[in-house]
């Protein structure tokens, strides 16, 4: 048999039918369901009289709209009567179909792509979907996991399938071991700077090398996260011990006998050594300094050393008019440098970087120093009830509130901005979610993406510093 | 889905390279569990001097006459030019939605986000893809030219110029298929029930633990 890379392995084992052209029917294991992307695919299904093919492949939570105040009320405590809608829809069509729903009130209530890991719903091998470009996290675990608009949500729920054509594979190698306080964040900033917001599309990345052998499930899952931010639909990195203790013990991990097997099976789910890759993108670990957008797109990324750029040194007209744009938008001149930027708030959360890792990071850097004077609002949210928990069980809470941040409730929040944590017109954000796109924050909102440690030393400083300064 | 057969076309450039669906459709609009209905929304932030918010009356709301589709030129524009890795982002469809809602029927750029590029063809909203360079003198040509109108042509592949220039494009052979006839993909899908049982009888025994 010819060498196989892990995403090949993750292709073939889940087609059903391949058209002459190369379109493959693609079966899909599991699907995970939100407010935002599904109630259009629900009213399809229920106009054609459909049903779910197979109600234990999903799994469903309200994460976008919610707010991240107290939950006491339930939907209730939603102001935003449209807002209020979509939840109340979501659960009503959950309850209409029987599909399983960890509602607002829930402990296990959460940002999607952190309650499937979290809960061992996310699993090797799988092939797993989301109407949510950000689904490439699950990728993390060996899986082929990628984002799905509003019809094809609809057309999973039908068919348990979809229609798909293979991707061109990339390696991206990042060998070398990281500085200290340097994280997956800064090696997906990194490498979104090297090969550009379109660097990745129409490929599935694998995420492979010594650094990335190195990192935690929560790095690889903040990592495969950002793929998208690449261009890439899918994310993955290779199985190892590390995915394998990670899924033990979890409520829809495999148990008995069916751990023994399912493991033997997982760890097949690696590239063969002489796999083929139809492109190949390195970096030097050890080279990669603490990344901070300057922009308004994830691929105008520097160095927390570094200087805005100038356009007139840009490669080319559309770049140098993209830049320009971007500066004004930013309300940045060019040449200045990166420490000198002074923030108004500072959010940590997202489905990058909400995770417990994540919150110990930002924490370590916080304890004992206060939130600085021009910080208009410092915002923890946590990435699901769960991770909440864990957090306040080792006390992050109180180090975060006696430091001046606001500590929250679980939520997509203030990364997108749909619920009632935003940017005013003008305000600048440290923060650790992954896009910066205009307004993506709050219209006229400016955004800076960096890792969770950085965003707590930008709170604490009040301007981007150099984390391995300050920790 | 309405079938895409050939479209002559008032023709609007947006000329921003990395245009995301953020842009194309604010989130706050996302909020709508309805499939129409977007089309005013549709590049608020950049259409309108205010601050957009659903169930606002958008007729009444000040335009922003920077905006390009503002221009009275390309009022009733149904091909949209634009520049390369259009749609980045998120995976909304309802980017698509507003897009389609507001009168276009074809797009024109050098590449697209992989998500936003796989929704269009849901929703009879036909992505092409010709070279840099090709694009580049369509933009030239149609702001040289008010009334600027191509004509595509799914069937043949082709997207031709008033002088007569013509250029082919790549889709699919699935994908047109589909959108030519305005197909129901899920009909189309369940035709393969048996493949798909067949599918998970086989999976069933080598993956046991996916089926609990």
């Amino acid at each position: 048999m010819q060498p196989r890379s892990l995403y090949d392995k993750l292709w073939d084992a889940h087609v059903v039918q391949e058209e002459s052209d190369g379109t493959a029917l693609l079966y899909i294991d599991r699907q995970l369901v939100h407010e935002v992307t599904s109630p259009q695919a629900f009213e399809g299904l229920k106009l054609a009289d459909r049903k779910p093919w197979r109600l234990d492949t999903l799994l469903a939570t309200p994460d976008h709209n919610v707010p991240t105040t107290a939950r006491t009320a339930g939907n209730a405590g939603i102001v935003d009567p449209i807002s209020r809608t979509q939840v109340e829809t979501l659960d009503a069509n959950c309850a209409d179909f029987g599909i399983t729903e960890f509602k607002i009130d829930d402990l296990r209530q959460g940002i999607v792509h952190v309650i499937g890991p979290e809960q061992g719903f996310t699993q090797p091998g799988m092939t797993l979907v989301c109407g949510d470009s950000h689904t490439s996290t699950h990728g993390a675990f060996g899986a082929l996991a990628f984002g799905i608009g509003t019809s094809e949500v609809e057309h999973v729920l039908a068919t348990q399938c979809l229609w798909m054509k293979k991707a061109r594979a990339m390696q991206v190698l990042v060998d070398g071991a990281l500085s200290p306080g340097i994280t997956a964040k800064d090696i997906a900033l990194a490498v979104i700077g090297q090969i550009g917001t379109a660097g990745g599309t129409g490929y599935a990345i694998e995420f492979a090398g010594s650094a990335i052998r190195a990192l935690s499930m929560e790095g690889r899952m903040t990592l495969c996260n950002m793929a998208i931010e690449a261009g890439a639909r899918a994310g993955m990195v290779a199985v190892d011990d590390k995915t394998v203790a990670y899924m033990r013990g979890r409520p829809y991990s495999p148990a008995g006998a069916l751990w023994d097997q399912a493991v033997a099976y997982w760890r097949t789910l690696v590239s063969d050594a002489d796999a083929r890759f139809d492109s190949v993108v390195r970096l030097d670990a050890a080279a990669i300094k603490p990344q901070v957008t300057w922009g308004t797109s994830p691929e105008m990324v520097l160095p927390v050393d570094g200087c805005v750029p100038d356009p007139k040194d840009a490669p080319n007209p559309v770049k140098k008019s993209d830049w320009e744009r971007a500066l004004l938008y930013m309300g940045l001149s060019a040449n200045m440098p990166i420490s000198e930027i002074d923030v108004d708030k500072v959010f940590i959360g997202s489905c990058t970087n909400s995770r417990i890792e994540d919150l110990r990071e930002a924490a370590a850097v916080v304890k004992g120093r206060s939130v600085a004077s021009n910080i208009r609002l410092a915002l923890v949210v946590p990435g699901s009830g769960l991770v909440k928990q864990q957090a306040e069980a080792e006390g992050l809470d109180k180090i975060f509130r006696a430091a001046g941040f606001e500590w929250r409730e679980p939520g997509c929040s203030m990364c997108l901005a749909m619920n009632a944590d935003r940017l005013e017109p003008g305000e600048r954000c440290a923060s650790t979610s992954n896009r910066n796109f205009e307004g993506r924050q709050g219209q006229g909102g400016r955004t800076h993406l960096v890792s969770p440690a950085m965003a707590a030393a930008a709170a604490v400083f009040g301007h981007f510093v150099d984390i391995r300064e300050v920790m | 889905m309405r079938p895409f057969t050939r479209v002559e076309g008032l023709v609007a450039p947006l000329d921003r390279a990395n245009v995301d669906t953020d842009a194309i459709i604010p989130k706050q609009f996302l909020k709508s569990i309805k499939r129409t209905g977007f089309g005013p929304n549709a590049f608020d932030e950049w259409r309108y001097l205010d601050r957009g918010e659903p169930g606002m009356d958008n007729g009444a709301r000040p335009l922003n006459p920077d905006f390009v589709l503002n221009q009275a030129r390309y009022q009733g524009a149904s091909v949209l030019l634009a520049r390369e890795n259009f749609g980045c982002g998120s995976s909304r469809e309802h980017a698509p939605w507003a897009l389609e809602d507001y009168g276009f029927r074809a797009l024109i750029a050098p590449s697209y986000a992989d998500i936003f590029y796989n929704n269009c063809f849901k929703n009879g909203l036909l992505p092409i893809m010709l070279p840099a360079e090709i694009v580049d003198r369509l933009f030239q040509e149609t702001l040289a030219a008010p009334g600027y109108k191509l004509v595509v042509d799914l069937a043949a592949q082709t997207v031709t110029t008033p002088n007569g220039a013509v250029f082919v494009f790549d889709v699919d052979a699935e994908r047109k298929n589909r959108l030519l006839n305005g197909l129901d993909d899920i009909s189309l899908t369940l035709q393969h029930t048996g493949k798909i049982q067949a599918y998970e009888a086989r999976r069933k025994l080598e993956a046991p633990w996916l089926f609990v």
